[in-house]
């Protein structure tokens, strides 16, 4: 039996739903799972329920109270001292960034490898040697790759898979004291500036994209209705931040927002490659485009053929007149 | 969705502006049940047409492309989606400012608005640029931008709703079904094979711009053209240009001796160069839709290639310097060999056309050109010769010389280039069996297309001391050009010149319908007995020109074509396209036979020192072939001696098998020495030889626009037979000439500095005494067709069309050369200035 | 205040990434180079720092020879002065990698003096490894966040605040200087370069250091295309008449 030991991420009060596919991917491992919790803010108790539903053996708390407030040099260290206590074969994240993040500064600090976004580490884990499958060019690409380490620091890419409970076991708790340095305190999160509330474009159930073929910023205007009426969000291509139409906040794709909600409406956007790695992961597609070939079009769920100017008012009429 | 069709009249690949207008002018002309599909996606399927900088400017020197360029841009006017910016071209030469005055010159030909700017009046209109580094500017007021992707689609809209024509994108060719056509070696076209299933089609278009050839190919036939790469960056905003709120505000600059425009786009300028060196494509380089970046003919641009461009253009407008690159790609254009355009039927395979090679800029006229071809059998908007994809010659379709060609004249885009001025790259492809004694004697040799010809041979250096001969005043008329030409044309009427005819392109059709077939496609009698011969018409089924050449009856079923250099492949390709199901065997023997001209006053004495047979105009008449034995150091060698002149002295061609070429020439020099008889060149031959007798060529005078009525080579007399284009010659002979050529001579070439000139042909405009523009009932504008010496009859001699009711020996005219007039008189108008009795070839 | 900023080149890629017959390397034929978006906000935030600040700003890259377009590309937009850490332009590991940078900024720090900031884009936009600038703050021993969108040094007080974008707001660092960030494209909105700026690009001249650095334990076997996605796209319509079956498909998904 191997020793996996996976990085636990909190989202809110929770275990993230990112870690939860990280530890599911760990399962296929067929080893014992371990959970490092950095710092003492959460409830360790209830993250040992949920993590042991989904195959953790034991919940290993990081105690220093550097850890309490995210550092992505204080919690490298503390990824660092637990792979000295547990002598994991594997150590596992979510592809997220501060996943992703934390991986690469324990491994720096280890001087060892770290292969982020992950989908598949497919051989022999006995073998010194470990053939990994990652994804490149924000995924429109799969890189084969090896990987030649004592331990295998590795990060599974967010989405690659489904979350899925295993039981109703509870992991056990174990508290580790952690000697972090107190200079890393020098990268803690000092403050937090939060927009508006209501959804945002990486957690709306309906987002609203829109691309070059909107042609102008006050042609969104349909989109923020609709978006308005659903409880969605407006998302768009590169082309048009470039343009000025939206701030990049708004953008959906590679360097921008990736999304996953459960549906997304894509209008007037032909899908290059780096706007469909930011919505592949939307449950489903929707694009409403004048060329039916459009490579957004082909890869959709389902499609309409039309001028989006005049296609999403009919839409918002449609919507408006059933409500009445 | 409309169901993917199994059938159409006529297939057109390619959607950019040659095909979509295309498709709205077969509409127009009746076509129905046309299918368009192009592999990218609609409006803008990835082309070059997406990318083009869309403005026209209509001024060019040669007809084809002045006029075509003003008819499209009427037409994109007509649509409403053209804007007249006008346009500047800037000087910072002299040598530009003489092109100039050239450049008027051909305005004034076509009709097109323009004046010469000084740098302070370019100013006015152009407040940015720096007129301290321009000599002066050439404006032309009705240059247009237009909107060629909104005019692409109009004009397939219009064919769609007249129901003529179904669309498809994003549908890709994957090959183009043939079967062989009852002519050797030629296939015809049934269909065209998509991704999307295939169209059975007996008629197919291929419009597929950069990727043509690659297209044809498909069908085993050749389209000679080359992507190549046009630089082009957008730079902005810029306050000076946003304020004007308008796509175009400001005329449109060419720099033009650094090979660059500045063309206002909104508020950015677009910089574009043919300055860069030719970056030529494989159009298996050029990335499919999804793999572009941008689109498949916006390649990533090279900016090394493009920094002195900047510089220039910085130069000439500071602001350039601090506004953004936004934008700058790599533009595909495709360029041919000799930089005119492919249209028309592919000799190759039958009903597969081109409609290749063409920009933006003459896009819907040569639209209309194709359509009428295909419609009419031949465009009615203008004579194409030039652009006809017949033209090419085998050695013209390789990859090695597109590339050459096309690397020799990408800079010349917008260089000054004289209407002489030979290609320095891909010569010698075909030569003649004298070429190595050409050389010996210094010939200078001038390509016709594969051809090499000698111009003139630097060893008669001697008779320009003889006959007290000079160099022209002014270089430009120099250029391309030796007064030994003239002492060769001297000696030729004082005693025997001798010119290499192997060039001529020789054919033959034989076989029990061959001399029908023959008088099907002359105007003037073939069938007459064995060893006479005749020059005669080809016309268009509209009853113009096709073609100009002599047919011999060399046996009783057998008929000898002779034709040009510039016309074997169209020619050849006439023959074969209406070839007869059964009964004619065609054969190219160009290259079995070889041709030399012997004419003079002694040209009998040299030819009889050969044979014993009876030279005299009895035993040798004018226009006949006789089967002869010449001595030669060899041995005797068969010959055929071919009584006829182009030059006006009496003489013969003498045709013999290609291997007997060299125990000829020896033989015809060696007999000539003691009777002043000289190598003579393509000057003699071509220009001052026949322009004293008034001989037309095909392509200068006899174009299809014009008819034998017209052109003075209307016999008295129709043969019964059937021929093409005898119902429209019928009526042009019924209703009268509406224009007929004159030959003029020059009564004074004094220019404003007391410096002589010489017209060089180049479609200078003839006007009226009082300085107008000339123009004929049809529209057609009077001008100089051939330009050349007279140095028998003293004078510079032009020859071109003037309206019928004008016409009057001794009447008064003037040309137009270099922006200045110069007075002209009509010397003849179907004879002759020199021996109009002709007394010196058949007395 | 003296900017470092560390870019990558990389394919300029359409719609459709080809890979070479070996696998080994996306097939760049049809492609133009650039630096990933990431860092052309890197250099960016480079260039209006050292303007702000008075200071200067380097570009450094690894790379083969040609990777100098992109050097001179920085340049043209204001970057003072250029590094090429040269290799043969085979892929290297980012261990490799960051093991070459670091040395090369030890070199050129020893010589200049230290860099106050050194941006990284937050990951490559083709190998994605997301450690590079990692991995090069802990062997210069500085503070490193990722995923920075904002920026705002306080040179009095050594200082520099940087904003991290998280779902639905910002994360805000203090951070002492020297620092080292990964950025991301919306840091800023990048300038293009101008045609003086390019042709003075030119003339920067272009510090060329040997890469060297231990290989690391990431090898790349080879490239392979994402299983092809089944296209089995369901036409709802044409034009405004699909409008119902569209509020429909928002009914089924509980959207509405």
């Amino acid at each position: 039996m191997i020793d996996i030991l996976v990085l636990a991420e909190i989202d809110g009060e929770a275990i993230s739903p990112a870690t939860l596919e990280a530890i599911t991917a760990a399962r296929a491992l067929d080893g014992t799972i371990h959970l490092l919790l950095c710092g003492s803010s959460m409830d360790a108790e209830a993250v040992a329920e949920v993590a042991g539903q989904f195959g953790v053996e034991t919940v290993h708390v990081a105690e220093n109270e550097v850890l309490d407030v995210f550092s992505p040099e204080a919690w490298g260290q503390a990824l660092e001292l637990a792979i000295d206590e547990i002598s994991p074969d594997v150590v596992l994240a979510s592809g997220t960034s501060k996943g992703n993040e934390v991986l690469a500064h324990a491994a720096a600090r280890l001087d060892l490898p770290f292969v982020a976004n992950c989908t598949q580490l497919t051989a022999d884990l006995a073998d010194h040697e470990v053939a990994l499958t990652r994804i490149q060019w924000g995924g429109s690409l799969l890189e084969e790759a090896l990987l030649t380490a004592d331990t295998r620091i590795v990060s599974i890419a967010h989405h690659a898979l489904e979350a899925e409970p295993l039981g109703t076991d509870v992991a056990d708790i174990e508290a580790i004291e952690m000697d972090i340095d107190q200079l890393y305190a020098r990268t803690h999160v000092v403050g937090r500036e939060m927009a508006e509330a209501g959804v945002t474009l990486a957690t709306a159930p309906i987002v609203f994209g829109g691309g070059r073929g909107v042609g102008s910023a006050e042609a969104f205007a349909p989109l923020e209705e609709l978006a308005q009426l659903l409880g969605g969000r407006v998302g768009c291509s590169r082309a048009v931040t470039n343009n000025g139409w939206r701030p990049h906040r708004d953008q959906v794709g590679q360097t921008g927002t990736r999304i996953a909600p459960e549906l997304y409406v894509a209008s007037g956007i032909s899908g290059a490659i780096q706007h469909w790695v930011g919505a592949m992961a939307s449950k489903k597609i929707l694009a409403i485009n004048t060329d039916p070939e459009a490579n957004m079009v082909v890869k959709a769920d389902y499609f309409v053929e039309g001028d989006l100017h005049k296609v999403l008012p009919a839409v918002i009429d449609e919507i408006k007149s059933r409500r009445t | 969705m409309i169901d993917f069709p199994s059938t159409a009249n006529v297939v057109v690949i390619g959607a950019g502006i040659v095909g979509n207008c295309l498709v709205g002018h077969l509409s127009d002309l009746g076509w129905t049940d046309i299918v368009q599909i192009d592999k990218g996606p609609l409006p803008n399927p990835g082309g070059s047409t997406g990318h083009a900088s869309n403005f026209i400017f209509p001024v060019d020197h040669n007809k084809e492309m002045a006029l075509l360029g003003v008819q499209s841009a009427n037409q994109y006017r007509d649509l409403g989606l053209s804007v007249d910016s006008g346009g500047i071209e800037v000087a910072r030469t002299e040598e530009r400012m003489a092109e100039f005055n050239r450049r008027m010159t051909s305005a004034m030909a076509w009709g097109v608005e323009a004046q010469l700017l000084t740098p302070a009046q370019v100013k006015e209109l152009v407040p940015f640029i720096n007129e301290n580094v321009i000599l002066g500017g050439f404006y032309c007021p009705t240059v247009s931008v237009v909107d060629s992707l909104e005019t692409g689609t109009q004009m397939r809209k219009k064919a769609q709703e007249a129901g003529n024509l179904s669309v498809f994108a994003n549908t890709m060719v994957t090959d183009l079904l043939t079967e062989n056509s009852h002519v050797p070696g030629q296939k015809k076209i049934t269909g065209v094979v998509t991704d999307k299933g295939t169209i059975m089609a007996n008629t197919v278009v291929i419009a597929t711009g950069c990727w043509s050839n690659q297209t044809a190919n498909l069908a085993g036939a050749y389209i000679p053209l080359v992507p190549a790469v046009h630089q082009m960056a957008d730079v902005g905003p810029m306050d000076i240009l946003a304020e004007t709120n308008n796509e175009i505000g400001y005329p449109i600059v060419r720099d033009m001796d650094t090979f660059c425009y500045e063309r206002q786009s909104s508020g950015s300028m677009e910089v574009g160069s043919y300055a860069h060196r030719p970056i030529l494509h494989h159009p298996d380089e050029i990335p499919s839709n999804e793999e572009a970046a941008l689109s498949p003919t916006e390649m990533p641009f090279t900016p090394d290639d493009f920094d002195q461009q900047m510089e220039e253009a910085i130069e000439l407008m500071d602001m350039l310097g601090d506004a953004e690159i936004k934008y700058a790609i790599n533009g595909l254009l495709s360029l041919t060999p000799d930089a005119m355009p492919c249209l028309g039927e592919i000799p190759e395979v039958r009903n597969l056309w081109a409609a290749s090679a063409v920009w933006v800029k003459e896009g819907p006229g040569m639209a209309q050109v194709v359509a009428e071809w295909m419609t009419y059998g031949y465009p009615r908007v203008i004579d194409a010769h030039a652009s006809d994809i017949a033209r090419f010659y085998e050695q013209e379709k390789s990859d090695d010389h597109i590339w050459a060609r096309a690397e020799e004249h990408f800079n010349k885009t917008y260089g000054i280039v004289h209407p002489s001025e030979q290609w320095e790259g891909r010569r010698n492809l075909q030569v003649s069996p004298y070429f190595s004694r050409q050389e010996a004697l210094g010939a200078e040799f001038f390509s016709a297309r594969t051809w090499e010809r000698p111009q003139w041979y630097n060893s008669n250096a001697d008779l320009v001391e003889r006959y007290g001969l000079s160099e022209r005043e002014v270089e430009w008329d120099n250029r391309w050009w030796s007064p030994i030409t003239l002492g060769e044309h001297l000696n030729l009427r004082e005693n025997a010149g001798m010119v290499d005819l192997s060039a001529f392109q020789v054919y033959e059709l034989s076989g029990p319908g061959a001399v029908a077939y023959a008088e099907y496609l002359a105007v003037n009698k073939v069938d007459k007995p064995v060893g006479s011969s005749v020059y005669t018409p080809w016309l268009t089924p509209d009853g113009g020109f096709h073609s100009d050449l002599t047919m011999m009856r060399t046996a009783e079923d057998t008929v000898r074509i002779v034709t040009g250099v510039f016309d074997g492949g169209r020619d050849s390709f006439w023959i074969k396209k209406h070839m007869p199901e059964t009964g004619v065997t065609f054969k190219d023997i160009t290259l079995e036979t070889t041709t030399l001209g012997v004419w003079g006053p002694n040209a009998p004495a040299v030819v009889g020192a050969l044979t014993d047979h009876d030279l005299s105009q009895e035993g040798s008449p004018y226009g006949s072939l006789r089967n002869v034995e010449l001595q030669t150091a060899s041995g005797p060698i068969k010959a055929t001696l071919f009584r006829i002149s182009y030059v006006g002295d009496t003489g013969w061609e003498i045709y013999t098998a290609w291997d007997n070429g060299p125990a000829l020439w020896d033989a015809l020099m060696e007999a000539g020495a003691e009777h002043g008889l000289r190598p003579t060149g393509g000057g003699v031959y071509g220009t001052s030889g026949r322009l004293e007798k008034g001989y037309r060529l095909m392509g200068a005078e006899l174009e299809s626009e014009y008819s034998p009525v017209e052109a003075g080579l209307a016999r008295p007399m129709v043969k019964a037979a059937d021929f093409i284009g005898k119902e429209a010659y019928l009526k042009a002979r019924e209703d009268g000439p509406a224009a007929k050529m004159c030959t003029f001579t020059v009564e004074d070439n004094t220019d404003s500095q007391g410096r002589k000139r010489y017209m060089q042909g180049g479609n200078e405009p003839i006007m009226t005494v009082a300085g107008e523009r000339i123009v004929d009932s049809h529209g057609r504008v009077s001008r100089v067709c051939t330009a050349g010496p007279g140095p028998s009859v003293g004078k510079h001699l032009l020859l071109g069309y003037l309206p019928a009711d004008m016409v009057e020996v001794g009447a008064d005219f003037k040309v137009m050369y270099m922006n200045e007039l110069f007075p002209i008189k009509v010397a003849a108008i179907e004879g002759s200035v020199f021996d109009p009795d002709d007394t010196r070839l058949k007395g | 205040m003296r900017v470092l900023c560390c870019v990558k080149r990389v394919p300029a890629p359409g719609a459709k990434i080809n890979i070479t017959a070996d696998g080994q390397d996306v097939d760049s034929a049809h492609l133009g180079f650039a630096m990933s978006p990431h860092e052309e906000c890197a250099v960016e935030e480079a260039v209006q720092l050292a303007d702000r600040f008075e200071g200067n700003s380097t570009v450094l890259t690894l790379g083969a020879p040609e990777a100098e377009e992109q050097l001179r590309y920085a340049a043209s937009l204001g970057v003072q002065s250029a590094v090429l850490l040269s290799t043969d332009g085979s892929p290297w590991d980012p261990q490799r990698t960051a093991r070459a940078i670091a040395s090369a900024v030890q070199t050129l720090e020893a010589d200049d003096g230290p860099f106050d900031l050194i941006l990284f884009g937050n990951e490559s936009a083709d190998s994605g490894g997301f450690q590079v600038g990692v991995r090069v703050a802990h062997a210069l021993g500085r503070p490193m966040v990722n995923a920075i969108k904002g920026i705002e040094p306080d040179l009095g007080a050594g200082m520099v605040t940087a904003k991290r974008e998280i779902d639905g707001g910002f994360e805000v660092y203090k951070l002492p200087l020297p620092a080292v960030m990964g950025v991301k494209e919306g840091l800023n909105l990048p300038r293009y370069p101008t045609m003086k700026g390019r042709l003075a690009s030119k003339k920067v001249e272009v510090g060329v250091i040997e890469a060297e650095g231990e290989v690391g334990g990431q090898r790349r076997v080879r490239l392979i295309q994402p299983p092809a996605q089944e296209s089995n796209t369901v036409k709802l319509g044409e034009g405004i008449e699909a409008a119902p079956a569209i509020v429909d498909l928002f009914d089924e998904l509980g959207l509405l």
